[in-house]
């Protein structure tokens, strides 16, 4: 059951502090007294959610000093018994309740539980309260807040750079080797090899992946180099199809294309892993480009091609398999380079826009994390109230 | 150790003698260059070595190395350890064959500390192949080693199912929608165990053993998070581990990774249910961290011995 | 208009799916939204199959380097695809004994389950193995103390290496915790301890650099095929 707390106060501290105080001062609590209970127990729809969470609100119990904390109970109007929501620690007198079911009304019982374990009486609800959906879910609203200067970022450096605002891009070495790699290819006269990860269409990588297909499918057509790009999923294969069609098409060579050089291997990961590889071994190919979301084959993949004394270029967005790559290939686009590499392949001002937004959002990230912990040590170090209240806002309330 | 090289003479002398060829090429060429142009394929059989010879005398001996449970290790054990006899636990197994080997071991694990503490076992898989993963499992520790639990009223499989982290963003607040039968057919309402389980947030413990995507990030993300109140302990590859450090303790208070993570869970479930005489299947990753030591200290003897050629050779062309 | 219908559905499609994600009534679209691509998906394992057969039977009979394997492949398709979809082997369930197909196809001891068990079970278990050699073939090529971050770098791999074994421990065990009881860091330089602070701080934190620019990255692109910006990824007008 989801819940929050308000109320005044850290749970662990007022527990310690409440056991040890009812053990020192208050014989006759510990030895099998019940608290006495919270009243004036009163709960409303909690506003601008999505129809599922209910606060509650109580007057502390007369024995708070010593309480171990209030349990929380909660029935639907279609249950029988109460079950134990949350049990929270005292000096806290509101709860909100998450979770709940819209279509039916709740029923809220609120208890003191004293040091020995032993409850109070319950302050209770009478009537029953049933959470309602508003058309806007206000617990995002921060998110929604960063979604737009994140995106408004984006958009405004893309509309700037239309307006011919000038852009300058630090160079990616990974990106400038791809002609050379092919070019090598079709000196050698072997052929080049694509792997467009092995996840599906839903995933943004493989897009990503196939925008860098594009250009190498260019340069390939141009060059009048074989390339051959086995997938792991269908989908991937007609879309990689799709694009590779246009890239011959932009080329000027819309003859050359070959649909059958895009096919379909398996879904499964190890049998396309050694399908590839078999691939590999056989036809040699001379330039290996490995753009896509990959798995535990990164490695596999990367040394065969390392083997073969292929020139290899890797981008992936997936941090574990970052450092094979790295160790394995001649260039790896880490990261954000890889979903980079679209607007640096193709200089348009759109796409070179876009990057520059994406700074923006750097930057704040980064202002974000040096708020936070700035206003977290200096919290710490004075024992201020009121900044602990902001961090606590900052991370609890716009952060989640 | 020297017992088992003179009654294993035969093994050392098929070891020997593989390496002879390399011996030579040592002698003719010079070590320097022998190393400087080394076929990756002696390296291969290096490390077959390092990992064959260890599991062969693990498995003559029965010897393994003492290990000593990490802070994240006995926090998993705890996590389920506090747990009393009936509580329902939820087991998602999202991997499939190729990473058995490393997961394996720490899925029987989790079963057997499980079904040693009576609770109520709900297995489910977000990777197709996770099912034939429970049912092995299930297979190797409560079908011979727990016959008093009867399926139905004490673990229960509930399969695969499509759709990723969807899937758990619908099972944390409603399982019926998505499970309306178990894995073999039967109807939720016909399995005593499932009477008033409605969804996930009702399990005192959420074990998840995952090999990437969907797994533990994703019950992190779409589970724990938007219920805090979860408690959500996890077995990951040794790939997949350091992506989740990010989540411990908060969201995720218990993390074994890889086949260490799974020897020192291995250790603390044995010592406390095992007995003395503990069958050895419940001993696989213990047996392992053998292998895995003898095939470290190989790769850092590459490594430095790769390092001691390079410095030479820069030092010579300055 | 080939390009045109995909980019307004993708576009009309990605934008709905976001003011969704912030309006309670159509929170539940995204899901309907990845169940439709996995219908999708599903049916395009049709697409699939029919592909892989036409390419291995061309590569049959074109007679083309590595035929044998194409052999392979066709004959193992259709044979675990037949004992599959007949569930060769498999009992009737106990809820329907009555008819002939009402177990399941992977039922323990059908044909099906004995081609997973020990046909497809030990084949991928044994090109996952194959990353150890990997492993140590890169190891040994890679790793170059070429610089002070490359030292660096080694120094950390080793502690890692050593820390996740045995090996750790016997190194660093003359560090006894109880003797150093008041000196956590002292204590905290046993290889195995140093392990998991390395993996928790130093490698989190890279990791979350790593993944902050990355997340960033996925919303820009996103956004530019949202945008109809960026799209290579579809066919020619």
């Amino acid at each position: 059951m989801s819940s929050s707390l308000k109320g005044k106060g850290s749970a662990k501290r007022s527990i310690a502090a409440a056991v040890a105080c009812a053990a020192l001062f208050f014989p006759a609590l510990a030895a099998g007294q019940a608290p006495a209970p919270p009243s004036g127990l009163t709960a409303r729809d909690h506003s601008w959610d999505n129809g599922t969470r209910i606060d509650l609100q109580w007057t502390a119990s007369a024995d708070e000093a010593t309480l171990r904390g209030y349990v929380v109970r909660r029935r639907s109007t279609v249950e029988t018994n109460f079950s134990v929501v949350d049990i929270v620690p005292a000096g806290t007198n509101a709860l909100t309740v998450g979770s709940l079911n819209r279509e039916a009304g709740h029923l809220f019982r609120v208890t003191a539980l004293g040091a020995n374990s032993l409850e109070s009486t319950p302050a209770a609800t009478t009537a029953p309260v049933f959470p309602t959906m508003e058309w806007f879910d206000g617990t995002r609203v921060w998110f929604l807040f960063t979604l737009v200067l994140l995106c408004g970022s984006v958009v405004a450096f893309i509309v700037l750079a239309r307006r011919g605002m000038p852009l300058t891009l630090r160079r990616i070495a990974g990106l400038e080797a791809v002609d050379d790699a092919v070019g090598r290819a079709t000196e050698m006269g072997r052929p080049c090899l694509f792997i467009p990860g092995i996840n599906d269409m839903n995933e943004i990588q493989t897009i990503a992946g196939l925008t860098i297909l594009s250009r190498v499918a260019k340069t390939a057509a141009e060059y009048d180099a074989k390339l051959e790009v086995p997938t792991s999923k269908s989908l991937v294969m007609t879309a990689a199809r799709e694009t590779m069609q246009t890239a011959f098409l932009t080329a000027g060579r819309p003859e050359a294309y070959n649909p059958d050089s895009v096919y379909y291997v398996t879904d499964e990961q190890f049998g396309y892993v050694a399908y590839v590889q078999g691939l590999m071994v056989r036809e040699k190919p001379a330039a290996c480009f490995y753009m896509g979301s990959f798995f535990a084959e990164s490695l596999i993949l990367a040394e065969t091609g390392n083997a073969i004394g292929a020139i290899q270029i890797a981008g992936t967005a997936q941090p574990a398999q970052l450092p094979f790559f790295v160790a394995a290939c001649d260039y790896t686009l880490i990261g954000e380079e890889f979903f980079a590499a679209s607007a640096y392949l193709s200089g348009e001002p759109d796409q070179l826009g876009s990057l520059k937004g994406q700074d923006v959002g750097k930057l704040l990230v980064g202002a974000g994390i040096l708020l936070g912990v700035l206003g977290a040590t200096a919290a710490a170090l004075t024992g201020s109230a009121f900044i602990e209240s902001l961090v606590n806002f900052f991370t609890g309330t716009m952060l989640t | 150790m020297t017992e088992f090289i003179v009654n294993q003479w035969w093994l050392v002398a098929i070891v020997i003698a593989s390496l002879i060829p390399l011996v030579m090429r040592i002698v003719s060429a010079g070590l320097l260059e022998t190393l400087r142009t080394l076929d990756r394929r002696w390296i291969f059989l290096l490390l077959l070595w390092a990992v064959l010879i260890p599991i062969y005398f693990i498995g003559v001996t029965g010897r393994t190395f003492p290990e000593v449970p990490s802070v994240l290790a006995r926090a998993t054990f705890d996590e389920i350890d506090r747990l009393n006899p009936g509580d329902p636990i939820l087991l998602a197994f999202d991997y499939d064959p190729p990473s058995e080997g490393e997961l394996g071991p720490m899925a029987t694990a989790f079963v057997y500390h499980a079904a040693s503490k009576k609770l109520r076992m709900y297995f489910m898989a977000l990777w197709p192949l996770g099912a034939q993963m429970i049912d092995n499992t299930i297979a190797k520790v409560i079908t011979p080693d727990f016959r008093d639990l009867v399926y139905g009223r004490d673990y229960i499989n509930l399969g695969f199912k499509s759709g990723q982290e969807g899937v758990i963003k619908v099972v944390v607040t409603n399982l019926r929608e998505l499970y309306t039968t178990d894995s073999r057919g039967t109807a939720m309402q016909d399995i005593p165990m499932m009477e008033g389980i409605t969804n996930i947030q009702q399990m005192k413990v959420i074990v998840s053993v995952s090999a990437g995507y969907p797994g533990t990030k994703e019950w992190v993300q779409y589970a724990v998070t938007p219920f805090p109140s979860l408690r959500l302990v996890a077995g990951a590859t040794g790939v997949q581990a350091p992506l989740l450090y990010p989540y411990v303790p908060r969201q995720l208070p218990g993390l074994l990774g890889a086949i260490k993570g799974a020897a020192e869970y291995e250790k603390l479930v044995v010592d406390a249910y095992g007995g003395a005489n503990a069958d050895p299947k419940y001993l696989e990753a213990l047996r392992r961290m053998g292998p895995q030591l003898v095939a470290h200290l190989l790769i850092i003897t590459l490594i430095v011995v790769a390092n001691v050629v390079f410095l030479i050779d820069r030092g010579r062309k300055r | 208009m080939k390009q045109t219908g995909p980019l307004l559905i993708t576009a009309a499609g990605g934008f709905v799916l976001i003011v969704a994600y912030f309006i309670p009534f159509a929170q539940n679209w995204g899901e309907l939204a990845a169940i439709w691509f996995d219908i999708l998906a599903a049916v395009a394992f049709i697409l699939g199959g029919g592909n892989l057969l036409k390419t291995h039977l061309k590569r049959i009979s074109d007679r083309a380097r590595g035929w044998g394997y194409s052999g392979v492949v066709v004959v193992s398709f259709l044979a675990t695809l037949f004992v599959g979809l007949v569930k060769v082997g498999v009992n009737p369930s106990a809820q329907f004994p009555d008819f002939a197909w009402s177990g399941q196809y992977r039922q323990m001891g059908s044909a099906f389950w004995y081609l997973f068990q020990y046909a497809f079970t030990p084949l991928t278990a044994t090109m996952f193995s194959l990353l150890a050699f990997y492993i140590a073939s890169a190891a040994f090529r890679a790793f170059r103390a070429k610089n002070v971050e490359a030292v660096l770098l080694l120094g950390t791999a080793f502690i890692i290496l050593l820390g996740r074994t045995f090996a750790g421990v016997a190194l660093t065990s003359w560090i006894d915790p109880d003797v150093w009881a008041g000196f956590a860091y002292f204590t905290g330089l046993r290889l195995e301890n140093l392990t998991v602070y390395i993996m928790s701080v130093f490698n989190t934190a890279g990791n979350r650099a790593i993944m902050i620019g990355i997340a960033l990255g996925i919303v820009a692109t996103s956004l530019k095929v949202l945008l109809g910006i960026d799209r290579s990824y579809l066919g020619k007008d």
